[in-house]
């Protein structure tokens, strides 16, 4: 497993235990982070973004006010059609919403326009969205959590992604996204899903059915689709050019 | 394109021309022998997957009168003015040069159910090992009192796309300034349970610009329809005061329609209109009648986990024809039944593996530029029925971001199905 790799499958277990258990207290991403540490790994995020008093848009949108901000709405700023489909679907920033952008953001958001790597540490990240809550109007939607635990303590399910697809019945299940998604990659006004390296195909099929991605077409299909399911479909579409 | 009544005449000189040739071909092959009947939905799609995953193993015809299939599926979007109907005709030449299907341009016109074959209009008798039938609707007779295929010139249905919907465009916009459109809408089950609402809100969407002060009424027999909420809402926003619907509590029975006079008679009260959309109580298609396959409602009752006939395990019946249980009679549930029904009937003549049988539908409606709405579900197959297990459906309220994205979407996803159907 690469290093990519391995940094989302962490956002993908880590995204199951927010989604299955709600009840078991704030986790992962939900931890507060130190703000001052925060303004130093915003560093990298400034060759792209303001934020703080007379923010403007540069490369990427200003981040005042990002929490509870409904994804792509900073008027103005021309957003990729992605994260528009993303906003109008529903997606909003929160703690954990931005834990899973920053830390790939192409497994979040379709297509999204932000070319950035992903940062690949909770830890780091948690400083970073304690840093921009700073300049959200309504910081009340972090929650506060013990400042003991730690993002790292979620251990990676390695399992998921270690599951070797059987591509005939990937072929077989195909059938039913061939309704949509086209086999030639071509892209009529739903995405191109072939091609795509397995590990990103089954992060952002987990992505849906865990409900991070908003699209409730997509969440339908994952959501009733089982992991083994999902890593022939991955191992189908990845032999597909 | 236009359908003038030459290139249809043309067509059916062309049909009689061709039936024998390629079912010759089909008798003398040891292979297994798939006959399906009918080119929509369900028909090309079931075709093409037996062809494409057999690999040459399965010997598959297809038995499709005309050589253009017009798409009752965004049908309405060219009423409004967003298609053109050419873009909604697909021709069967990759699925036989590529796929290696032999197309016969022809009627089916009868099953002899011992024997295993079909015969066709033009005197042939094609040989199955299985049979599968797709083929669409076919309407009530009698279910709206005076009305009849004859008159369906004065009165268009357009619920078979083609030269009907071209024929209702024509009248709608031949309509008199501030004239009345009126439909008749459909009892339950019928294809495409949001398709007359959409349809208004197209004819609405095109009244709006070039006759506003003309309305329109629904006459319903319904007590309340597909996504009405949406619909309604969305008529409200956008064309205000233009849409009625008129359910039969409320006005009493449609007793009659009068096509002559261009009039209907609902609840004794006679109504005149200037352009009557007439969508009857549907049916199997017709040869699904005729392979004596229906029940007393004629529909084709089908085993849920195969869509294998449940009088005869050698037929397999798809689309708007099965009653299958909890699926809408859409294009989409076709092609997803198509694929269910292909792996098993692969599964049953070659001995490849069967998968558990997974159905899911979404049909999207346009109710005005950039507003698209969706309702989608996803089935499973049970012993007595197709279930639902979960859905979803657009919600009023919903900004204009998503309902364009909605739209593109339904876009895209027409582009997808014509690809998963033709090839
Ligand atoms: C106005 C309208 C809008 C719609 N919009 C949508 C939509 O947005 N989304 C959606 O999913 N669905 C939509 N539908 C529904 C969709 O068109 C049907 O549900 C779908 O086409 C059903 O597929 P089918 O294979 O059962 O029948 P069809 O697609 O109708 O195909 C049947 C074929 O069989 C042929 N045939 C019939 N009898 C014979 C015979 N005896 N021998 C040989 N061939 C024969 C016919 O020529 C026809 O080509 C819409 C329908 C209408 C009317
Ligand atoms: C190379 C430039 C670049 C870098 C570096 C970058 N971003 Fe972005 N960011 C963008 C662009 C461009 C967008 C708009 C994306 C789109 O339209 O899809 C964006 C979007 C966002 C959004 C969504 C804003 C909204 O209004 O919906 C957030 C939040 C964000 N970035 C945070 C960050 C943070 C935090 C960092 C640093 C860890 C960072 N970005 C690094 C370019 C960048
Ligand atoms: C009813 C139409 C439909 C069907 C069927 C469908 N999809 Fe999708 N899919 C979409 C749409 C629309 C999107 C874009 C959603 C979004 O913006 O998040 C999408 C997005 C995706 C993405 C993310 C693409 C990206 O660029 O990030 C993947 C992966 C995907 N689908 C896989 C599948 C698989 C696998 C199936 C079959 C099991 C399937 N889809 C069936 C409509 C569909």
């Amino acid at each position: 497993m690469s290093v990519w790799t391995a940094r989302i499958v962490k956002a993908v277990s880590l995204a199951m235990v927010l989604a299955v258990s709600p009840a078991s207290g704030p986790v992962g991403a939900s931890e507060i982070g130190d703000a001052k540490t925060g303004a130093r790994l915003f560093q990298v995020c400034k060759a792209c973004h303001r934020v703080g008093k007379d923010a403007r848009n540069s490369v990427g949108p200003h981040l005042n006010g990002v929490f509870g901000r409904v994804a792509g709405s900073v008027e103005a700023f021309r957003y990729s059609e992605g994260l528009i489909r993303a906003g109008a679907d529903g997606l909003i920033w929160t703690a954990d919403s931005l834990d899973a952008y920053l830390e790939n953001p192409k497994s979040l958001v379709s297509r999204t326009r932000m070319n950035f790597i992903g940062m690949p540490s909770a830890e780091d990240r948690s400083h970073v969205i304690a840093y921009l809550r700073a300049f959200s109007d309504k910081p009340s939607d972090i929650p506060e959590a013990e400042p003991t635990s730690t993002a790292t303590d979620h251990a990676v399910d390695p399992a998921i992604l270690a599951i070797v697809g059987d591509p005939d019945y990937g072929e077989y299940l195909s059938g039913e996204c061939l309704t949509c998604h086209q086999k030639s990659g071509s892209d009529s006004g739903i995405p191109a899903i072939t091609g795509w390296p397995r590990e990103d195909f089954v992060v952002a099929m987990h992505a849906y059915k865990t409900e991070i991605r908003p699209h409730p077409v997509m969440r339908m299909i994952a959501g009733r689709l089982s992991d083994e399911e999902i890593a022939g479909l991955a191992a189908y579409f990845e032999s597909l050019e | 394109m236009s359908l003038s009544r030459r290139s249809i005449l043309k067509g059916a000189a062309a049909t009689a021309a061709l039936t024998t040739a390629p079912m010759i071909m089909g008798a003398s092959h040891g292979k297994p022998k798939v006959v399906v009947v009918g080119g929509g939905a369900g028909g090309a799609t079931v075709a093409r997957y037996l062809a494409k995953d057999s690999k040459g193993a399965l010997d598959v015809t297809l038995i499709e009168p005309t050589r253009t299939y017009f798409s009752c599926f965004f049908s309405n979007l060219y009423l409004g003015g967003f298609r053109s109907l050419e873009s909604l005709g697909h021709t069967y030449g990759t699925l036989a040069s590529e796929y290696g299907i032999n197309v016969v341009h022809d009627w089916a016109v009868g099953v002899d159910r011992d024997k295993k074959t079909v015969s066709l209009a033009g005197g042939a008798a094609l040989p199955y090992d299985r049979l599968v039938l797709s083929p669409g609707i076919d309407f009530v007779d009698g279910s709206v009192p005076g009305w009849d295929v004859t008159k369906q010139n004065h009165m268009p249905h357009a619920y078979k796309a083609g030269s009907q919907t071209e024929l209702l465009k024509a009248q709608v916009e031949a309509m008199r300034p501030g004239g009345v459109f009126a439909m008749v809408a459909p009892p339950n089950p019928y294809r495409c349970p949001p398709g007359p609402y959409e349809r208004v809100s197209m004819v609405a969407h095109m009244l709006k610009e070039k006759n506003p002060k003309a309305k329109i009424l629904i006459f319903d027999p319904k007590k309340k329809f597909s996504k009405q909420g949406l619909f309604q809402a969305g008529w409200e926003n956008s064309y205000p005061g233009m849409v009625d619907w008129l359910d039969a509590e409320f006005t009493g029975a449609l007793e009659e329609v009068r096509p002559e006079s261009m009039e209907l008679v609902v609840g004794g009260e006679v109504t005149k209109a200037d352009v009557v959309n007439v969508i009857p109580a549907m049916k199997a298609g017709r040869i699904a009648e005729q392979a004596a396959i229906t029940n007393d409602k004629g529909w084709a009752p089908v085993v849920p986990a195969t869509l294998q006939s449940r009088e005869d395990e050698n037929i397999h019946v798809l689309g708007d024809s099965a009653h299958q249980g909890d699926m809408p009679k859409s294009g989409f549930s076709a092609n997803s039944q198509a694929k269910v029904a292909a792996n098993a009937i692969r599964g049953a003549l070659t001995g490849s593996k069967v998968f558990p049988a997974k159905f899911s539908n979404t049909c999207w409606s346009l109710i005005g530029t950039n507003n698209g709405v969706k309702v989608g579900a996803a089935y499973e197959a049970t012993a007595e029925k197709i279930a639902k297990t979960s859905g979803f459906i657009s919600q009023n309220g919903e900004d204009a971001a998503l309902r364009k994205q909605t739209y593109e979407e339904s876009i895209g996803w027409y582009a997808g199905i014509s690809k998963d159907m033709f090839g």
